[in-house]
């Protein structure tokens, strides 16, 4: 077998020769004329067999000659300068940032277009006079990157971005270096002339730089603080933002008084490292988003219909209908939309015209697509499969069945803020125990030496600030952060690790999570056909684009095709197809003529008859993932087992022999009963983790501990989770649990570890010998050497993870 | 000795036109993408042909042994 020159895939059925180069399809080769025609072959050079199949296109992006839905999706838009930003996600290598770099070369109209890689996203600059958005869109799509524009790009100029920890940190690296350098002549503690003459300029210089790191850089730590105090919550950031008030104001106070420098480049560093861990803790993936709802899956407009009852218009052939584009959120009930194949519907809506074949799979879990006849209704995320049907939208976009979902309280709740990390539990005894400690060693030292209970005092608050404590979690989450990230495992934030280590049930969808999207088992029952038959039967099932016809056709079309003398498609019944002396119909079990079959079970079948004489039946089986057995088994020795699916119950009896005797199977749950059920378990003192894949699963994964996401492809559409894992690494769940297990343990010695710290610098606080250069040593000592240790330790865990996952 | 005052008075105004810079240049989201340039800046420079027939065949061969 050959590969495809274009596009890598085996070339199959068909190899196109041209140009002394194998293609796989025509529209592989147009693509590598288009790049030839233009000199842009360097695209092949670059990375080998770069390139995508470019899709048909018929009409979906003629919203695009909508000028308002232009004019919202253009970021600047004057005169003969216009730029747009398009989300492209087959961007992956070099060649795509070659080619998409170069598109001038397609079109002089192109002023500019730079790719950012990791978000998969292209800017470009065009001259809408010479060239229009649609033909831009055209184009990128002729040569196999198709932009994804999807309701959620409505309305999308202006996206803030946050870089305000950036110049924080920036502000505390900054103060911390300089002021490190100022204090050095005054560790040494040498008294030189010039020294003693310059010590106050030095001070005051140390001051000036440390004033914007207690006022911007640590702004955050003091907010948190006094939020948490009025909360009556004692977390981290109180006893942090107490040491650093107490370092500022007892430095200020030292050189105001002349006592001593201070602990400025203490109060610095202490800041700067705390900034750092918060930084590291922050790793985003820019092509991931965690926060869709059904806004980026929904179009951004769709084809009405209307009917002219003043102007006549005569666009559509001998049709007095005129089709429009227009904006979803502009439907109303009573309008008319068209839905071609493949297309979204927007909206509920009662079928008017057309043969209804409804992928319900990403909205309610149901595998089989379902067949509707006019009259009936319709809810809005189907996706319409075979010919082109006309709707009347019923209700409005925000309004529809699936939308609702999204009004549940719980999308609105921040997860964060529901859940006690690690460093906070131990940072409410901690707190207390420092105080308790402060007052006690002043206490005592009141009865010694008055003058050194207030120096005690404030020195133990400054050496006790728990910096370590502080930095051990977000190092260490983190580091497993990015492992888990390279394992294909995306989590949103890093606190979803510790989350993970306290899971004790495990919730499963079935359709798509389970079982994949793509393969089909297909096994065939009944009387064995002959060979004419079977090419007459992958011919007729060719004709058909229903996709049960599409996915039999994919396991037949080696049978070899003919040409049909006939061929008609009953609409939700089956196909006739005839050639020569054979005549073939396949379809629903009344269709073929074998009446006592139709009360089948809940599989999926296809019937096939031959010359009138019934031969048997294709049944379809979900496919499920590999490795799925040996997932069950590895987690069900931890963790409770739950299938929830929203399909019906036709393939209980597969799961339940390959799930452990202990786990719970439900089918047949609405979107609403999968998050109640998620809020009944956890009712029960259960933490649970859901895998979902569709939004049916959206309200579960948003109730759950955990909800993670699995996708086949990370860059199209996953609804909001708090971590996305490729399909592939769903087999691995039970490793990424049991790593997220060792990186708590991790984080629990890095505890013991630094409050060893604490201990060393309270001996010295409570004696009275809080020497700066003491603070200013063990303060970054404590913080690197908790970095060191927990980088070596989650390295390690990582690597663990990686044989694990290999060896396998 | 007063020769200090202008040293450290130039270098922290050396440091902070550093500083600036930095929070200038970040500002303008020059750390927004830190992969795409290190792409960009190994590509070839232009491999501009003049439009000729028979060049453009020699450039085909030159791409069928390369991708072997």
């Amino acid at each position: 077998m050959d590969n495809c020159y274009h596009c890598g895939d085996t070339c199959r059925a068909t190899t196109i020769i041209h140009d002394e180069k194998k293609f796989c399809c025509n529209g592989c080769k147009t693509v590598y004329d288009i790049l030839n025609e233009n000199e842009l072959t360097y695209y092949y050079d670059l990375q080998a067999t770069p390139g995508k199949t470019p899709i048909a296109i018929e009409g979906r992006f003629d919203f695009l000659d909508n000028q308002d839905i232009v004019a919202k999706l253009l970021e600047f838009d004057e005169q003969d300068i216009q730029i747009v930003s398009f989300v492209i996600p087959h961007i992956h290598c070099s060649s795509c940032i070659w080619v998409l770099e170069n598109l001038n070369k397609l079109h002089p109209a192109f002023l500019n277009t730079q790719v950012d890689f990791p978000k998969k996203t292209v800017r470009i600059t065009y001259n809408a006079t010479q060239f229009s958005l649609k033909e831009v869109v055209l184009l990128l799509c002729k040569i196999g990157y198709e932009p994804t524009i999807s309701l959620e790009d409505f309305n999308k100029k202006e996206k803030k971005v946050d870089r305000s920890l950036i110049y924080k940190l920036g502000v505390a690296g900054f103060a911390f270096g300089n002021i490190m350098f100022l204090s050095f002549p005054e560790y040494f503690e040498v008294s030189e002339f010039w020294l003693d003459k310059f010590k106050f300029v030095f001070r005051w210089l140390m001051f000036a730089f440390a004033v914007p790191v207690v006022l911007y850089s640590a702004r955050d730590y003091f907010v948190s603080a006094y939020r948490g105090l009025h909360a009556k919550v004692l977390n981290i950031d109180v006893p942090i933002a107490l040491g650093i008030s107490v370092l500022f104001l007892r430095s200020t106070a030292e050189i105001v008084m002349d006592w001593g420098t201070g602990f400025f480049d203490s109060l610095a560093g202490l800041v700067f490292f705390l900034l750092l861990g918060k930084f590291f803790q922050q790793k985003t993936y820019g092509f991931l988003s965690f926060e869709r709802d059904y806004k980026s899956y929904f179009p951004i407009a769709v084809t009405q219909l209307i009917k002219p009852e003043s102007a006549p218009i005569s666009e559509e052939n001998s049709s007095d209908v005129k089709e429009i584009q227009t904006q979803v959120y502009e439907l109303k009930p009573g309008d008319r939309i068209l839905i071609r194949n493949n297309e979204l519907i927007p909206a509920d809506g009662v079928l008017i015209k057309g043969a209804g074949c409804i992928d319900y799979s990403f909205v309610t879990g149901e595998a089989v697509p379902v067949n509707k006849l006019s009259g009936e209704s319709i809810f809005a995320g189907g996706r319409q499969q075979g010919g082109i049907i006309e709707i009347e939208i019923t209700k409005a976009v925000a309004q529809s069945y699936l939308t609702q979902l999204w009004n549940n309280d719980i999308f609105r709740k921040n997860k964060a803020s529901r859940f006690e990390n690690m460093t906070d539990q131990i940072s409410r005894r901690f707190t207390i125990a420092i105080l308790a400690i402060a007052i006690i060693a002043t206490a005592i030292w009141l009865f010694y030496d008055i003058s050194t209970a207030l120096q005690v005092f404030t020195a133990v608050l400054i050496v006790a600030c728990p910096c370590a404590i502080a930095l051990a979690a977000p190092f260490t989450l983190g580091n497993m952060l990015r492992i888990f990230g390279r394992r294909k495992l995306y989590l949103k934030e890093s606190f979803v690790i510790e989350q993970m280590a306290q899971i004790d049930t495990v919730v499963f969808d079935k359709t798509g999570t389970l079982t994949s999207n793509q393969k089909n088992k297909i096994t065939y029952h009944g009387v064995p056909l002959s060979k004419n038959e079977q090419t007459v039967l992958t011919s007729t099932l060719r004709a058909s684009n229903h996709p049960l016809s599409r996915a039999l056709y994919d396991v037949l079309q080696d049978n070899g095709i003919c040409t049909l003398d006939d061929f008609s498609e009953e609409a939700g019944n089956g196909l006739t197809g005839v050639s020569g002396a054979t005549r073939v119909r396949t379809g629903s079990a009344t269709f073929v003529g074998n009446e006592q079959l139709q009360v089948a079970s809940n599989r999926t079948q296809v019937h096939v008859s031959a010359n009138n004489q019934y031969k048997g039946a294709y049944s379809f089986q979900n496919t499920y993932r590999e490795g799925i057995t040996d997932l069950f088994a590895d987690l069900g020795n931890t963790v409770h087992l739950v299938i929830l699916s929203g399909d019906n119950d036709g393939e209980k009896e597969i799961l339940k022999a390959q799930l452990p005797p202990s786990a719970q199977l439900k089918f047949n749950q609405k979107p609403n009963d999968k998050l109640n059920f998620i809020k009944e378990l956890q009712r029960q003192g259960r933490k649970v983790m859901m895998i979902g894949d569709g939004l049916n699963d959206a309200g579960a994964l948003a109730q759950s501990d955990v909800g993670i996401a699995v996708s086949e492809d990370v860059n199209v559409f996953s609804p909001a989770s708090d971590g996305i894992i490729d399909a592939s690494q769903l087999q691995e769940l039970a490793q990424f649990l049991k790593g997220s297990h060792q990186s708590v343990r991790v984080i629990k010695f890095a505890f013991i570890f630094s409050l060893f710290y604490n201990l060393i610098g309270l001996g010295f606080a409570v004696t009275g010998n809080l020497a700066p250069v003491v603070a200013a040593i063990l303060m970054p000592l404590s913080s690197i050497s908790i970095v060191v240790f927990t980088t070596v330790c989650t390295y390690l865990i990582g690597r663990n993870l990686k044989t694990k996952i290999e060896l396998k | 000795m007063s020769i200090i005052y202008v040293l450290i008075t130039v270098s922290v105004i050396v440091a902070i036109v550093f500083f600036i810079a930095f929070v200038y240049s970040v500002k303008k989201g020059q750390y927004d993408d830190t992969y795409t340039p290190s792409v960009r800046m190994l590509f070839e420079d232009e491999l501009v042909k003049p439009k000729k027939e028979h060049e453009k065949s020699d450039n085909k061969e030159i791409i069928q042994t390369s991708n072997q």
